[in-house]
């Protein structure tokens, strides 16, 4: 193959009149200034459009009043799905101090084939869309999002952002740059492929629950 | 996949007569276009947001190869690879020789419409590997060996029984008597069957419907999850991009998601939207080795700052199909290629050339459309017209209709002759219409009286009755 690279950008930069550069001016200016398109408007406070918005896209939430209720508010949720006390949990912060009762099967690690839950902290949650948003790292593997067929995941109230905007604001002040995926979730998983009927548990989990906890985040 | 554009005739009239393609086309239209409509009207910001969307696209392409440079640098300094390639031919090369440094055997694949143009399924097949499309939509399609009809939804033009058929023959084991009729029964049964495609796949493809310059991630939208669990679980990953694809911004995406998500499906945004930005990092627990971004040009970069420049804002969201008379009437594969529809018109004969896809651009009405739900607002009739004044000049057109038009032209510019001709012409079709006004058929006019009637022209001829009533000044 010859240098396609350099015969691909000269014909570009033949049609627009210019020498190509990636520190162009023009470009330089816009990939810094992070300048937002029109933001969409509506009533509700943050959390209370997040939770009507999750409610839209099937996604369910239980709502908790500190870290001490997490045991509580999981062991409900699988009494009420009827699931085995078997969790895959991610090694994170805000989940290790958690003492899950005796007799629970509980791995702290990837998702694997067979997990059929799994546990998570989103990074943020988007106000606007009823989405969460994850961070992929050694504290929130990308799998556990994916593979297991119930994914619960803890969002601190205090973490709802109002936009998409707002969530990428957070991430750059956080964090700088960009894990290698960030995911933003919202709701279950569904495909309308068959007849165009919308049906949850495509691939990814067939039901997403948020734990929504109240107080100042760690 | 070789085109077949050029029967587009033959193509429609079969897809006019199969019973079953119907249904199933009846069934998905309707859905689309009121699902969009319904989210369209609970955001009042949306022509605000298609507005901006356009000025995005409009100053990335006039900054294109800036923005490229920028997303490589990014890709590179997060550690992934990008490769430049200008025809389907080099970007199969380039993904066949990944694949083969890293001893790949399986390929899980997420759907991308590169891909199909590039017909990476063949190229890798060819070479020995098992590739498996994940999308649930791409997955029955490739087991009926047939091109998606559809962008968004491949396999609309299947019904449940013949899903459900095609899985049966396909997955068929003795000692397995799963029931396969309902809509539930069907998905969870490609769940258990490709659960073990991505499990087991050493390298996952996905596409991309957006590349950022800013950080060099690249932006899938979907909603199963598959995308997502092809990316992630096999060793190497790599994304198949055209350049129009990049923006500048996380910002910019996020205007442009607002736009697509509502076009496309009428969701306000997909069930997953994931940003990838580079290979597995130190710490990381999971993810690929490798990441690899195909840049496809194409042909894309010959039509920037030419006539159909404006095609390059095309986001792939479908809308332009759902609201095609002429789409919902045929469906996809009678377009004889990738790209069905207004947008499939415009760009068939541009990938594949005009003489394959010289009848594209002449099956349409012109009726607009498409151009106003288009959320990037490409004037698609403009360019469809665009087309057909290139196969007149390149005298590409049949010559009956080469003479037809320049009888037509030759009058034109003489008003006498052209009032006179016009006047005689619609005095002749009013008498042998016999005063029912329609005409069931037509000598020379079967084309367009097989499918429709003609209405008998009323009265006068427009420049009578515009002579008659124009104000005298
Ligand atoms: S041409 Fe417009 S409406 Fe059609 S797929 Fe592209 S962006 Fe969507």
């Amino acid at each position: 193959m010859t240098d396609r690279r350099t015969v691909i950008l000269a014909r570009i930069s033949q049609a627009l009149g210019h020498a190509a550069a990636a520190d162009a001016p023009a470009v330089l200016q816009r990939v810094n200034d992070h300048a937002r398109g029109p933001q969409p408007q509506w009533a509700e406070a943050p959390r209370e459009r997040f939770l009507a918005k999750l409610a839209k896209v099937a996604g369910t939430h239980a709502e908790l009043a500190s870290e001490a209720e997490i045991v509580g508010a999981v062991a409900d949720y699988l009494a009420a799905q009827t699931l085995p006390q078997r969790l895959c949990v991610a090694p994170h912060p805000l989940l290790a101090d958690v003492v899950w009762p005796q007799g629970w099967q509980v791995a702290h690690r990837r998702a694997q084939g067979d997990d059929r839950i799994g546990l998570a902290v989103a990074f943020c949650g988007i106000a606007e869309t009823g989405s969460l948003m994850l961070l992929s790292g050694p504290d929130s593997p990308t799998s556990l999002n994916f593979l297991p067929d119930d994914f619960i995941c803890l969002l601190p109230e205090d973490r709802i952002v109002p936009r998409m905007e707002d969530a990428w604001a957070l991430l750059r002040a956080e964090r700088g740059s960009l894990p290698r995926a960030t995911n933003i979730i919202t709701g279950p998983s569904r495909t309308a492929d068959v007849e165009q009927t919308i049906q949850l548990g495509a691939h990814g989990p067939r039901r997403l629950h948020v734990l929504l906890k109240g107080g100042r985040h760690a | 996949m070789k085109p077949t554009s050029a029967a587009f005739s033959d193509n429609a009239r079969r897809a006019l007569h199969d019973a079953t393609l119907q249904q199933a086309l009846a069934k998905a239209g309707v859905g689309f276009v009121e699902k969009r409509r319904a989210a369209l009207s609970d955001l009042p910001e949306f022509a605000a947001l298609r507005e901006a969307g356009r000025e995005i696209k409009d100053h990335t392409l006039a900054n294109l190869d800036h923005y490229l440079l920028r997303f490589e640098q990014q890709v590179q300094a997060s550690g992934g690879e990008v490769h430049w390639v200008d025809t389907p031919a080099e970007a199969c090369a380039a993904v066949l020789d990944i694949c083969t440094r890293a001893g790949a055997k399986r390929v899980a694949k997420g759907k991308s419409m590169v891909g199909e143009e590039i017909a990476i399924n063949d190229a890798l097949e060819a070479a020995g590997l098992d590739v498996v499309e994940t999308d649930l939509g791409e997955y029955i399609i490739q087991i009926a060996h047939e091109p998606p009809s559809h962008i968004i939804a491949p396999a609309v033009h299947k019904t449940r029984q013949q899903i459900a058929d095609l899985f049966e023959n396909l997955h068929h084991q003795p000692d397995l008597t799963r029931p396969l009729e309902t809509v539930p029964q069907i998905v969870d049964e490609a769940r258990q069957i490709l659960r073990d495609t991505f499990l087991s796949a050493d390298v996952g493809i996905t596409g991309a419907n957006f590349l950022i310059a800013e950080t060099g991630s690249t932006v899938i939208v979907t909603n199963e999850g598959n995308g997502d669990l092809s990316a992630t679980l096999p060793r190497v990953h790599i994304v198949l991009a055209s350049i129009e694809k990049v923006v500048p911004t996380l910002e910019d995406a996020s205007v442009l998601l607002r736009l697509l998500a509502r076009s496309a499906t009428g969701q306000e945004i997909t069930s997953y939207t994931t940003f990838f930005t580079g290979p597995r990092r130190g710490e990381d627990v999971d993810g690929p080795e490798q990441f690899h971004v195909i840049l496809v040009d194409n042909g894309r970069s010959r039509m920037l700052g030419g006539a159909y420049h404006e095609m390059l804002r095309c986001i792939r969201c479908g809308a332009c199909l759902n609201h095609c008379p002429v789409y919902s009437a045929v469906g996809g594969h009678a377009y004889g290629w990738v790209y069905p529809g207004p947008m499939g018109a415009v760009l068939t004969p541009l990938m594949v050339g005009l003489d394959e896809g010289r009848p594209l651009p002449n099956a349409s009405t012109l009726c607009g459309r498409c151009e106003e739900v288009c959320p990037m607002s490409i004037p698609l009739p403009q360019l469809l017209r665009e087309h057909r004044r290139q196969e007149f000049e390149r005298k590409l057109a049949p010559p009956r209709s080469r003479w037809a038009l320049a009888v037509w032209a030759f009058s034109a510019q003489r008003p006498r002759l052209y009032r006179w001709a016009s006047r005689l012409g619609s005095l002749l079709l009013n008498k042998s219409s016999r005063g029912r006004g329609r005409f069931r058929s037509l000598p020379f006019a079967e084309g367009w009286t097989a499918a429709r009637d003609l209405p008998a022209p009323q009265g006068d001829t427009f420049m009578a009755q515009w002579q008659r009533r124009k104000p005298h000044d």
